[in-house]
């Protein structure tokens, strides 16, 4: 298990290093001179070399990469901002703020989105399936089946107002979404956050109600599962001790892929309640062509994402005894 | 089942009778395209102590018998007739919790490929463990030392460590061995082994075959074999039932089966099979033709497609009556020749192989 985790852990590095190292390349593709916006109205091409240089945009493409690469781990000076001790972003061109204390405040926000909306899709997602299993083709089965239907179809900026509307506005069930920090007082973080949560997951709920129940429908039909009922196991326990293990392979490799769409609708889910999370960051940052910022964000994102999906394959491996071993 | 014949009598309850008594069984799958009548109006008998090897090719109906006997089919799309006896108890009509506490503990049963029908996600010990203590009631620790008695009684080396192991870390031979360990651990009286040795190579096939039979001596369990082996029968059965299109074309011993085989079936699963004292060159034959449509069976004998004596038996005959087994018991076949005619028939085969 130990080496599995170093071997996961080494190889999400190099895929951070790759990551971060086409998004400065892409960048500099962009034919726009963010040197230029620091510049002023009137900008004399002396001014534009001077800012350049301060920026340390005169450099080579591979040597300010390597610069940003270092100011990670041991900081760096910068003429125009000052220092910047590690781990060092740089500083955002459009607000001048470290890129690293911007991410840091609001990626909570985001993090408690996806966290949040996972454990809903998950518990809510595996359990309708696993009762539509269960009662195969029974009227249970057929309203979970419907009900995945329609929520498949379901767009998170049309549901989102809709449920604002119904449940903050004129019922007042819940309070107007916004972050609170959970340090601070979990009950109203939970409550703020739960109708992001349910928004969020809701168009991935149904897909996971829909793949249990075909993985289970499946798993129940194999030669284990026969030998299980052989033996006298009850058909109970042969369908929660044995066959929901085979089903939740596919379904947690399928949710390691879905975790980047789930990212992406966070930023969605965000903008539609106004929620200040990294998506907010990010949508400015490219508005603004914030190469520091934007490349903050892109590699937080994805450093986020490869840490879940270590923790998934550590799931994987924790119910799959084959895979412990290769 | 040579000797005992049983008058049918409905009830719950019986008289003495063989230990295990399958009558009129017939087995009906509803399917997209029609009705599967993958087994009809089969009976046997299994007595204590004893072997019976059930073979038959490809789709014959044999899995689809022995699930049968131990209620694994899908009540939903299944439609089963007739009645199985395990000694006074009526198994097709037992309620479910019945079969649930009969399943592993006096009825157990052996899949053929050991790979797939072991749980990929619980140690061999926990799988062997957790039968013993469904039907034991024995704690944790019991059934894990049960468990470690039956790897070693099954032959498998460190059984200590090995009850620790998950089925991908045995060898295939050793899943078997495990998965009989698992069918053994209640002694239980009858044990369906379903093709146990088709996925091993011979030398281990030998030594399964082996192992059972000495289980078999020492527990006097009495066990359905079911093969496409007809030299598995020869060496380890005591009785043999030849299935046809989900029917019995003959039954008998083995001596009586293997040396005198009465229906042309039979005769050429004999003469498809590779003798060891046979010269190399001498040519094998297979039956002709395929087996028959389980959804619309033909009219008549359900062999007479494929049989080259039809009209021996008289103009028609074949084509549109259905032979039944006889007689009652003993050695019997379902066929209309008569025996001096199969006499004929095979004392010309040996003589000049075609
Ligand atoms: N659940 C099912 N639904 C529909 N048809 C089935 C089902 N199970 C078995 N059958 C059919 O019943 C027939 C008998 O199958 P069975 O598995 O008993 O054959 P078999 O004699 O065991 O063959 P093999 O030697 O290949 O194992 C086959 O034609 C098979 O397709
Ligand atoms: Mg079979």
């Amino acid at each position: 298990m130990t080496g599995f985790l170093v071997r996961r852990i080494l190889g999400a590095l190099v895929i951070l290093l790759i990551i971060s190292a086409v998004t400065f390349y892409l960048f500099y593709a962009i034919p726009r001179d963010p040197a230029r916006a620091f510049c002023g109205k009137i900008c004399r091409p002396e001014t534009l070399t001077l800012i350049r240089h301060n920026l340390g945009m005169d450099e080579p493409l591979f040597v300010q990469y390597w610069h940003w690469l270092v100011g990670i781990f041991a900081g760096r000076d910068f003429v125009q901002f000052g220092a910047c001790p590690a781990p060092c972003l740089g500083y955002s061109f459009a607000t001048q703020e470290p890129v690293f204390g911007a991410i840091v405040d609001r990626f909570p926000v985001t993090l408690s989105l996806t966290i949040g909306a996972s454990a809903v899709i998950l518990s809510f997602g595996i359990l309708t399936g696993m009762l539509a299993a269960w009662k195969v083709g029974q009227p249970l089965d057929k309203i979970a089946s419907a009900s995945s239907v329609v929520g498949a179809s379901l767009q998170i900026y049309f549901v989102g107002p809709l449920l604002a509307f119904y449940l903050v506005d004129t019922a007042g069930l819940l309070p107007r979404p916004s972050y609170v920090a959970f340090t601070e007082d979990p009950l109203g973080w939970f409550t703020h956050l739960l109708l992001p949560w349910v928004v969020l997951s809701i168009i991935f709920t149904a897909n996971y109600t829909r793949m249990t129940r075909s993985q289970m429908v499946e798993q129940l039909a194999e030669d284990y599962v026969r030998t299980a009922r052989a033996k006298g196991m009850s058909s109970r326990s042969v369908f929660f001790r044995f066959a929901w293990r085979g089903a939740m392979i596919p379904i947690i490799t399928i949710f390691g892929v879905d975790l980047a769409t789930l990212l992406g609708g966070a930023i969605i889910t965000e903008q539609t309640f106004s929620l200040h999370g990294i998506g907010e960051l990010a949508v400015r940052a490219v508005q603004n062509t914030d190469l520091p910022m934007l490349l903050g964000v892109t590699i937080v994102g994805a450093a986020a994402i490869v840490v879940l999906n270590i923790v998934v394959d550590v799931l994987y491996a924790v119910i799959d005894p084959r895979v412990r071993i290769g | 089942m040579t000797t005992v014949s049983w008058s049918g009598e409905q009830g719950t309850s019986r008289g003495p009778g063989p230990f295990l008594s399958v009558r009129d069984l017939s087995v009906e799958f509803s399917t997209e395209d029609g009705v599967v009548h993958a087994v009809d109006g089969l009976s046997f008998d299994v007595e204590k102590g004893t072997t019976l090897g059930i073979v038959g090719e490809s789709g014959s109906g044999k899995s689809v018998t022995n699930l049968a006997i131990l209620g694994l089919h899908d009540p939903a799309h299944t439609k089963i007739a007739g009645e199985i006896w395990l000694e006074d108890q009526e198994l097709l009509s037992a309620g479910r919790g019945t079969m649930e506490r009969l399943r592993g503990d006096r009825v157990a049963m052996i899949f053929q490929d050991p790979l797939t029908s072991l749980s990929p996600f619980h140690t061999i010990g926990r799988q062997i463990g957790e039968v013993y203590r469904k039907h034991k009631g024995a704690s944790k620790k019991e059934a894990r030392e049960r468990a470690v008695e039956m790897l070693d009684r099954v032959g498998i080396p460190q059984p200590k460590t090995r009850v620790d192991h998950y089925p991908h870390e045995f060898s295939g031979g050793m899943r078997q061995r495990a998965m009989i360990a698992m069918a053994l651990v209640c002694d239980p009286d009858l044990l369906i082994a379903d093709e146990p040795t088709t996925a091993l190579d011979v030398t281990v096939q030998a030594q399964i075959l082996d192992l059972l039979k000495d289980l078999q001596q020492q527990f006097g369990t009495a066990i359905i074999l079911i093969t496409h082996d007809l030299g598995v029968v020869a060496n380890t059965a005591d009785n043999v039932l030849v299935m046809y299109a989900g029917r019995a074309a003959e039954r008998g011993t083995v001596r009586e089966v293997l040396r005198e085989p009465r229906h042309p079936y039979t005769w050429g699963l004999l003469s498809s099979m590779p003798r060891l004292n046979a010269a190399v060159d001498e040519p094998l034959h297979p039956v002709r033709g395929t087996p028959p449509s389980l959804l619309t069976p033909p009219p008549g004998c359900p062999f007479h497609p494929r049989c080259d004596y039809p009209q021996l038996a008289g103009p028609e005959l074949c084509f549109h009556q259905r032979p039944d087994i006889s007689p009652e018991s003993g050695h019997g076949d379902a066929c209309y020749l008569t025996l001096q005619q199969k006499k004929d028939i095979r004392t010309a085969q040996i003589e000049e192989p075609a």
